[in-house]
Formats: structure tokens, sequence, C-alpha cells
């Protein structure tokens, strides 16, 4: 029953210099308190300009989100915001960004359509992760049968056609569609990709030399999962998590084309590209500025994503 | 090693068993009345309607559905689509198109998602990583049905540079815009993926110990960089074979492919239970040999996982 | 998993009507060929893979229906203007409107080598009517005597006087029964098709002008269709073959318009509506075709029932909608505003019924009517119009809700649906009155299965026809209209009858148990390669024309 298992010269495997203890004494401040791993990444991140960046844009990514009155005086919701007769006419002056196909100002949609986005693509990531890393890491980290059963769960998971699991249910859901629905949807059947991934990178942790020591010292085998294999292995989560966020947005779009998305009263990036689509051809803009938007928004998490990554690295840490 | 196969082999009948149970089930669940609506916007006899039901056996309880389903598939008869067809003919003509699709697309993202990604890596920072960051975040914030449109104008039509549809004529040539659309978001997954693990790697210890023991710059990246970086890259790769393969409908559409994407996707809208069923069992074995090759690849990868 | 031009396949199970394709200019001078014979290249076109097996009574779209149309000979066959010429048919005559004799040419062969007999429509005709043969289009038998939709039974009005002589006994007059027998239900059946109708399905044997090239049928992707040199019909191909192309998006049709790899489209995407015209000067096509769209408020709907609240409403509605602005600005010309419930290429349409000025745009009037409704009880909510997501029709649905929005000053929101099938579930519960997801009014609208103004009207909008039986998927029901209805279908001349059938549309207006929204046009285009393209009534081209070297 034993499935990934150790070699046997493992055990006998004498570290680098550089992994001892032995070297960094001389460097140690006796005044400082000993940190936690969290408090670390946060001295190191704090120092990070493209920290500061991503932060800010991040909040500013949120603020709109959060209050979209402040950012605009247009209510993209009023019963006389659209007008036919402003179809697709270009900037002027109160209509930054020109009208849509509908003559429904872009601006105002731009603004209004981060809440519905921001909260599928946030949330949905979210449970993505929360409910790939346990599958993913239980699995790697265990092995054996608890692994086969895992995964295997976790390929039919795979099996099943988003579009068929969308289908049903949302139409199921009829009545309730909205945000809430859509995060369920593409949550519940977007985590094997996730669970691979932990897993992957689990199995490759899980032999390393400071699992070996943390054991050997006796912590127990869910805190090393939780202290010393997650962290190391959360440099391709945190890339998944971050890319995945813009497609779980995209991803909201389709649900919407397909009838089974947001209602249209709920104004989202998503739906406001699809519809934008059909123009492409002769006014590209209508579809570029909700598509920056969602781009701006990806760009922040990534980055962010990647210093609170480096941050967290201990070997990066190092230098 | 062989025992390891061959339990993960077997592993694969519960996950049939399960996979196709579930599925059918959904099948079963996917609203409306399929037979009311062959009639289109006009409506049938109530007669006529029970006869439809009858003849599709859509009036036998879920589970007798499913074992009929099963019993069929024991004999090699997947059962036939509301056009009479076999369903076991139908997937033989979409298959293969498919699979070819998928794989191309498969190594475009590999190629150039890998190749990429590690000079990203190894120039963190530097001007090459910002613009492949740009270059994903374009694919990731355009959906792939109007990048699939605009690349089939400019490249197709205004071009003329490659056909702008495929349709009977099935050939590396048609496919390659296809294959580029359709692997694109998955592009941007494994440049960043690789990117940022190559990043990572650059500072290990065996790395520094590496270079510092006078080792070739080429061979450390080669042997020491890559070879670790690649194991989320291939676990989502693997993963993406299957992906490409039953998500395809946007880029069929676009490009008029006859494949499983859209096969499937007709299938689930006028609820053809034997239909999505038996091609989502195909799917299931991609996927189940895809995720295994991608098991014994980490062993190659990382001489510190082995199986016994 | 995603997206927008899936819309073409799915469209295609949505598509309700047949079109049938029509025919040329009916000089029946020329038997023999013309001084320059026919051109010989193979012309290419768009269509859909076939949505059932390809026997005539169970075809009820247009992928299906296009092939039957080359591939079938029926009694009669309709012109570019839908006007019927005989086929096969010698005469077709009635003293009474409801004892039909009909004639037929002799030496009509199948491409079996069998004739073409009285029988042969017979037999046909009684295949398709029989209930246990499950034919989607059986109930185009129904005004046969001897029609059940309830068990199987022989249509006994049917009768073989001789190899070239049978007679029809419909249940009641029909001044326009000659009119529908050119749709494909009514097309004859070789005695081979009976032994074995799956096979038949598969491998059609017809009498039309082009018969199915040898393994010409590449499921889903392509049907090749060469001349039939037997065929001794008006339809006499002048190309040396057709080749439908089958797609599931128009974009990628029309794609391969502009880059010759196709020669005849007949749908234009929406992304080229406002460009189709400019990229294809004089070969692009735009006319109106015998396509009606409506949205329909259930009679069972609370504040739009019969009475004079519900009233009021509808034609609030009505004139508060911007067709003029919706079909220039969403539909770039290729939808015209509708003046009645029909469609202006069929003949008997009329743009002066009285009572249409309430399809005329007048929002203060729709504001007025909309307070003395509720001025009799007061609305709340939200009006919503339920359609199915791959037809393409949430343009329209937007734009005609935001006209309510800022008119009516009502919260109002289309209502889509993934599954076609859901819909039509969904609006067949509503009509029962049980527990249903719609939440209000419904996209509606009719393509014509043959060329008559009662085709538009008697399916949808008869008392009979509700309640699930029919079309009439807002359960209407007026004596009026039904007993106009009626007297119209009796009387002994087309024009005649459609002066009673415009007396009916008058009630509709005044109830307006759809609200017209405008007509659609056929647009298309074809390639330099081609000469000589047409589109018919119904709009196919009319694939016989075409010349191409």
């Amino acid at each position: 029953m034993r499935e990934p298992t150790t070699r046997p010269d493992q055990h006998h495997f004498f570290a680098d210099l550089d992994e001892t203890p032995l070297l960094g004494v001389d460097a140690v401040d006796e005044h400082a308190a000993p940190a936690s791993m969290w408090q670390d990444a946060w001295r190191n991140l704090r120092r990070r300009v493209l920290f500061w960046i991503s932060a800010v844009l991040i909040v500013l990514v949120l603020a709109v989100a959060i209050v979209p009155s402040l950012f605009t005086s247009i209510d993209p919701n009023a019963n006389d915001a659209c007008d036919l007769s402003h179809s697709l006419e270009g900037p002027s002056a109160g209509h930054l960004m020109g009208y849509t196909f509908q003559g429904c100002d872009v601006y105002a949609r731009v603004v209004y359509g981060a809440r519905p986005s921001i909260t599928v693509g946030v949330l949905t990531t979210i449970i993505v992760v929360l409910i790939g890393v346990a599958v993913g890491a239980l699995a790697g980290f265990y092995g054996g049968w608890f692994d086969s059963l895992l995964s295997r769960v976790t390929d039919i998971f795979f099996a099943i056609p988003f579009v068929l699991a969308a289908i049903v249910v949302m139409s199921s859901l009829k009545a309730h569609r909205g945000v809430i629905t859509v995060i369920i949807v593409l949550g519940v059947f977007g985590w094997p990709q996730v669970a691979r991934i932990t897993r992957g990178a689990v199995l490759g942790l899980k032999n390393s030399d400071f699992v070996t020591a943390s054991t050997a010292l006796g912590t127990t085998r869910m805190t090393t999962l939780r202290r010393h294999i997650l962290p190391n292995a959360a440099a391709p989560i945190i890339v998944y998590a971050t890319v995945a966020l813009g497609t779980f947005i995209v991803a909201e779009a389709t649900l919407s084309f397909l009838g089974i998305g947001l209602p249209p009263s709920v104004i989202s990036w998503g739906a406001d590209i699809s519809q934008a689509q059909r123009n492409i051809r002769t006014d590209p803009m209508v579809l570029f500025w909700p598509a920056a938007a969602l781009a701006i928004t990806v760009l922040s998490f990534i980055m962010m994503g990647d210093v609170v990554r480096d941050a967290l690295d201990p070997k990066a840490r190092k230098r | 090693m062989a025992w390891y196969i061959g339990r993960r082999l077997l592993q694969m009948i519960p996950v049939f068993i399960g996979a196709t149970l579930l599925i059918y089930a959904m099948v079963f669940l996917v609203p409306g009345d399929p037979i009311l609506a062959l009639a289109g916007d006009k409506g049938m006899s109530d007669a006529l309607h029970d006869q439809l039901v009858a003849q599709y056996h859509l009036d036998d309880p879920f589970l007798v559905q499913y074992l009929h389903y099963l019993q069929g598939i024991l004999t090699l008869d997947f059962g036939t689509t509301y056009s009479g067809r076999d369903v076991g003919d139908v997937m033989r003509d979409v298959f293969p198109v498919t699979f070819q699709l998928a794989v191309m697309a498969l190594i475009f993202e590999g190629v150039f998602g890998i190749g990429f990604g590690l000079i990203a890596g190894l120039r963190k920072g530097k001007i090459f990583d910002s613009t492949m960051l740009v270059a994903s975040l374009v694919v990731i914030a355009i959906p792939t049905f109007v990048l699939g449109f605009v690349l089939q104008y400019v490249v197709g039509v205004k071009w003329g540079l490659l056909p702008p549809t495929v349709g009977s004529d099935v050939s590396v040539k048609t496919l390659l815009m296809p294959a580029i659309v359709l692997g694109s978001v998955s592009f941007a997954y494994v440049l960043r993926l690789t990117r940022t693990s190559v990043a990572e790697n650059l500072s290990a210890d065996y790395v520094r110990t590496a270079t510092a023991k006078g080792l070739a710059r080429g061979r450390v990246v080669r042997v020491h960089v890559l070879r670790n970086s690649l194991i989320p890259v291939i676990t989502f790769l693997g993963a993406d074979l299957g992906a490409l393969m039953a998500g395809a409908i946007v880029t069929e559409g676009i490009f008029n492919i006859n494949g499983v994407g859209g096969t499937l996707y007709h299938a689930i809208l006028t609820s053809q239970g034997p239909t999505v069923v038996s091609i989502t069992t195909i799917l299931v074995i991609v996927y189940i040999f895809a995720n295994l090759a991608v098991d014994l690849l980490y062993a190659v990868l990382d001489p510190r996982i082995r199986y016994a | 998993m995603k997206i927008r031009r899936f819309a073409g396949f799915a469209a295609s199970v949505a598509v309700g009507a047949l079109a049938l394709t029509a025919c040329s200019s009916g000089d029946s001078s020329d038997d023999t060929t013309t001084a320059s014979g026919p051109s010989t290249g193979i012309v290419t076109a768009n269509s859909s893979e076939p949505q059932n097996p390809l026997i005539p009574t169970n075809t009820n779209e247009t992928g299906g229906g296009k092939i039957l149309n080359m591939i079938f000979a029926g009694l009669v066959y309709y012109d570019a203007k839908g006007e019927t010429h005989n086929e096969v048919a010698d005469s077709i005559t009635s003293d009474d409107q409801q004892n039909w004799t009909i004639k037929i040419k002799s030496g009509w062969k199948f491409t079996n080598g069998e004739p073409v007999t009285a029988k042969s429509f017979v037999d046909a005709w009684n295949y398709g009517a029989k209930l246990s043969n499950a034919q989607l289009s059986s109930y185009f038998f129904e005004p046969i005597e001897g029609f059940s939709y309830d068990k199987d039974s022989e249509l006994t009005g049917l009768k073989v006087v001789d190899d070239t002589t049978f007679t029809v006994k419909l249940t009641s007059p029909q001044a326009d029964f000659p009119l529908r027998l050119g749709y494909s239900a009514y097309y004859p059946l070789p005695a081979a098709a009976f032994t074995d109708m799956k096979a038949f399905g598969e491998n059609p044997i017809g009498n039309g002008p082009y018969k199915v090239a040898d393994g010409g049928w590449e499921h889903n992707v392509q049907i090749k269709l060469v001349p039939n040199a037997d065929y001794s019909g008006d339809r006499k191909p002048q190309n040396g073959g057709v080749t439908l192309k089958f797609y599931t998006s128009q974009d990628a049709a029309y794609a391969d318009l502009q880059s010759d790899q196709l020669d005849v489209l007949d749908a234009v995407p929406d992304s080229a509506y406002s460009t189709f015209e400019s990229d294809l000067g004089d070969r692009a096509v735009n006319k109106p075709a015998a396509i009606f769209q409506s949205f329909t408020i259930g009679q069972w709907q609370d504040h739009f029932k019969s009475d004079e609240e519900g009233m009021l409403r509808r034609k609030a509605i009505s004139e508060a909608i911007d067709r003029d602005s919706i079909t220039k600005t969403i539909f770039q010309g290729t939808r015209t505003p509708a003046s009645d419930f029909t469609s202006p290429v069929i003949a008997g349409w009329s743009d002066k019924i009285p009572g249409n000025d309430v399809l005329k745009y007048n929002p203060e009037d729709a504001k007025k009517l909309w307070a003395q409704a509720d001025a009799i009880s007061k609305w709340s909510g939200k009006f919503t119009i339920a359609y199915n997501a791959d037809g393409g029709h949430q343009g329209w649905v937007d734009a005609v809700s935001n006209n309510l929005k800022a008119n009516l000053g009502i919260d109002a929101e289309g209502q889509s649906y993934a599954v076609f099938a859901d819909l039509r579930k969904d609006i067949g519960q509503a009509q029962l009155d049980k527990k249903s997801g719609l939440t209000g009014a419904f996209r509606s609208g009719w393509q014509a299965d043959y060329p008559s103004l009662f085709n538009f009207l008697g399916p949808l909008y008869a008392t009979a026809a509700g309640q699930g039986k029919g079309s009439n998927d807002g359960n209407y029901s007026n004596k009026t209209v039904d007993d106009l209805f009626a007297k119209g279908s009796a009387e002994k001349t087309v024009d005649a009858a459609n002066a009673d059938f415009q007396k009916a549309q008058e009630q509709l207006f005044k109830d307006l148990p759809a609200i017209p929204l405008w007509y659609s046009n056929v647009t298309g285009g074809y390639s330099k390669l081609v000469g000589d393209v047409e589109f018919g009534w119904d709009s196919v081209p009319l694939y016989y024309e075409i010349t191409k070297k």
C-alpha cells in the first residue's frame, strides 16, 4: 500500500552547509523577537515598490466596486439610462468613453460593472483555492489509498462538462439567478485543476529535508503540512489563482451568453464584453474599456500574488 | 511500477461508473421537454408527444434509462441521436478531429508557454518579463470568442494567410489558427506557472551549488532549473488535454469544426443522454491516462518521488 | 465552454418553420435545355445538418428542408414570388373547396426507376399521418378526412382512382388547400421507402431536380447534391451540382463567403449587419421575407387579461416600442417594422388595416394609457420578455426593455433561457395554468410553411390551437376571430378568403394577443464566381437557377 515513498538513502542525507543553522548564528540579532513566517513576509513586503503599486490598484478597484456612485454621476440602472439614438456614439463631454450599442454610457457601465465582476472573480477564486488546496494537499501528503480516492473523485469532477453542470445548476435555480449562483457554479466545478497542481507540488516537497527535519523534531503531520509544506508549495497555487481570477470574470460572460449567467439588470464587464463583440469590426473601443478594466484588475492581483509569493519564499528571502 | 500502473488502470472502473452515473443523472436534470422542442415553435399533439417520448425511452425512470444505456455499452451499442444516427458513428467522426486540434493546442501552449516562461523567469523584472505579462493579460481579458473572431477576420479574410474555416478540410494548416485560439488562455497559465517556478528555483540552493561548482549556465538552466520547475506545468498540461477537447465549443463554432465540443453542447441542450455520456466517458478515459502519464513524469522529473 | 456563435445549431433546433424552395419564373415552354446549356460548376452554399432523418413528413426545420426541396418534386412548386405552379400535378380541381381531384403527369420517375403514381402520394401521406410513425409534420394531414391525433387511422379521404388520379376529401372547405401542396410533407415516396424507412432517411430516393451523390452526405460537415438526369420538371438545374456546407455559426459562413470558400450565403451574421452591404456591393441581398416576429403576452397573465385594463396595457406597451429606431439601429435595416400580423411577401398583405396605428411609436399616449390602466388596478413588479439565448434575440429584447423602462417608467428586462426545450416547457405549463418558471411575456414569431395569409393567422390565434393543442401559445380566444377564420376558409376564392382574414386582423389589433414587432428580411450574398442568384419567398435561394463556370 505504499504509494509515493522515500528512497531509503534519504534518511542518511546530509544537508548543505548553507542549510545548517551554524552558518546563520553569527548574524542573529539577539534583540529581535522571534519572527513568525507571516511577520517575516510582512517585513519583506513593506520594502517592495511593486507591493505598494499593486496594493493601491487593488484598493482603487475595490473602492470602485464598493461605492461606484463616487466615480460617476450617471446611474446606468436608471429607467432612462440608455437611449438608442446614441448607439455607438463616440466620446463626448460627460461621456468620456462614448456609448454602447444599446446607447448606454460606457464609463458608467464600466464603473458599475466592477462590483459583480470582482465579486465573482474574487469569491470564486477563494472557493476554488480552498477546496482545491485541501483536496490536493491531503491527497499528495498522505498518499496511498487516500490519494487514490481523492484523485479519482477529482477525475470525476474533471469529467463533468462545465456547460452541463452550469445548465443544470443555473436552470434549477432560475428564480434566484444572481452573483451567488454564478459563484457556486464556477467554484464547485472549478477546483480540480487547483487540486492537481497542489498535489503535484506537495508530492515533490513531502520528501524534502526540511520535512524530514520537522517530522524528526516531533511536529505533527498536519502541522508539518500546514507550516512547512504549503508555504513552499504556494508559488504555483498563487500563480494559478491570480490568472484564474481573470478567467472567472470572463467565464461569467460565457454563462450570460448561454442564457444562464447574471440577469441583464446586473451590469458586469463580462456581459458588456460579449455584447460588444458583434460590433468589434467597426467600434472596437466599446469592447476595449471593460476589457481594460478587467485587465487592470487581473494585473493588480497578479502583481500582488507575485510579491506575496516572493515574500513567503524562504529561499528568495535569504538574499 | 507495473503494479502501480495496473492499479491505476483498475481504478478506472469505479471512476467510469461514478462519472457516467453522475453525468447521466445531470442530463436527466437538464430542464425542459426536448421532445416538445423537436417541434420548434409550432407545438405538437399530446399523442404524438407521448409516442416520441416512448420511442426514446424518456418515460422510464432514471435508473432504468441508465441501466438500459449500460447494457447497450456492453455490446458497443452507444444508442442513437434524435436524427437517427448511431452515437458510435458520431464519435468516430468527431474525436479524431478534436484530438488533433487539442494536441496542436497543447503543443502550442506547451512550447511557447514554457519557452517564453523560461526566458521571462530567467530575466525576472526585465523588459521581456513585462512584455509577457502584458501578453498574458491580453489573452486573459479578451474572451476566446473575440480573439477567434478577430484572428479569423484579420488572418483569414483580410490577409488570406490561412483558411478562415475548417469544414471538410481537416489538416494541420486549417487547424493551426483554431489551435492557437483554443490554447491561448492556457498559454497564459503555462507561461505564468513556468516563469514563477523558474524564478523561484533560480534562487534554490542546488542551483547556486551547481553554478558554484562551475557548471555552464545552459546546463544549470536545463538540468536543474527547468527540470525542477516543470512539475506544476506538466500537471496543468496533463489535465488541460481533456479540458481542451471538451471545451472547444466556441472555437469549433467560429472555425466551423465538426468536433466534440459542439456535439456535446448540442446534445446537452437537447437532453440526449446517450450522446452526452458516451462522449464524456471517452473524455474521462483521456483524463485518466493523461493524469497517469503526468504522475509517472513526476518520478522522472523529481527523483524524490517514486511509485511502488 | 463558451459563447457566442454556436447560435446556429441550437437555433436550428429552434427553427420551427420549414422553409421551402421556390421556383423558377414559370415559363413552361422550355422542356428542352436553353441554347447556351447549363453551367457545370459546383455551387457551394451554407446550410445546417438536418435535425431528423431525411423523410419528408418528419422534417420541420430548414436544414433538412433545403435538401428535401432539391431532391423531391411535389404536386406544385413555388416560384420566387411564392406563386404556385404545377410540378408533378397536371391539375388540382374542386367544385366545393372540400372534395379535390388531383391528376398527375405521367412519365415521372424516382431515381431508383420506380414510376411516380397516385399511389406514391397516397401511401406517403398515409405514412406521414399515422400516429405510430411519429412523424413531426403529421399535423399537415389534419384537414384530410380520417385523420386522428390520438390513434392510428387511415386517411379515408384519400382515394386512388387510377395511376395518375386520386381524390382528396377534406373535413371542411379549405380554399387555400392547393397552396399547401408544395410543402415537403406532401411529397411522394417510392415503394422502396416503406420497406426500411430508417435506411431511406439516410439515403433518400427522390424525384426532384437533384439527388444525393453516392456517399455524398458527410454528417455535420456537408452534403453533395448532383443533378438528376431523369428530372423532367421546370426546375432544371443550371449548374453541375450543389454542395451544402453545414455551419453552426453564421460568422464562419460569412468569413468563408468573403474569402471565396463559399458561393452563396442566405443568412448574414449580426456582426456584419452594418458592413455586409458595403463588403459585398451588389452581391448583397436584403429583402423582406415571410417571417413575422412578435412577443406574446399570455392571456393568463395578471393585469393583461382580456378586460379593459389588459387592453390598455397591451396597447400602451405596443405604442411604447420604437420599432423604427430598433430596426434601424439594432438590426441595421435587416428588419422592417411590422404593420400587421403577417408578411409583406404574402399575397393579400396590407399595411392599411384599420387599427394598426397601435404599432406606431407614441410614447406620450403609451404613458397615458398605462396610467389609465393603473387607475383600474395598480401594477407593480417587472415586465419580462423570455427568449432562448441561442437565437440572437438579446439585442432587441434589451432595446425593447429599455423602451418600456424609459417610456412607461416601469422595470423591464429580458428573461433568457439556455435551453430552448426549457422555454417551450415553461410556456406549455403556463398555458395550462400550472406552475411555470415563465415570469412574463415571451418572444414569438412565425415563418410560413407555405405562402398563404391564413398560415400566419389560423395556427397562432384560433381558439382551437390554444391550450397546448397548437401554436396559439398565448391561449388567445375570440369568437369574432374564430368565425372569420372559418368563413374565410370556406370562401371560393383566395381573394375573398383574404378579405375575411383582414377583418379578423382588425380584431387582433384591438386585442393584441401578441405585440407585432417587425418582419425579418432575408439577408445574404454571393461570391463573384456565381451568377443568377435569386432568393425565394421563403428566404432560401433558388439553387437550381444558379450558374457557375
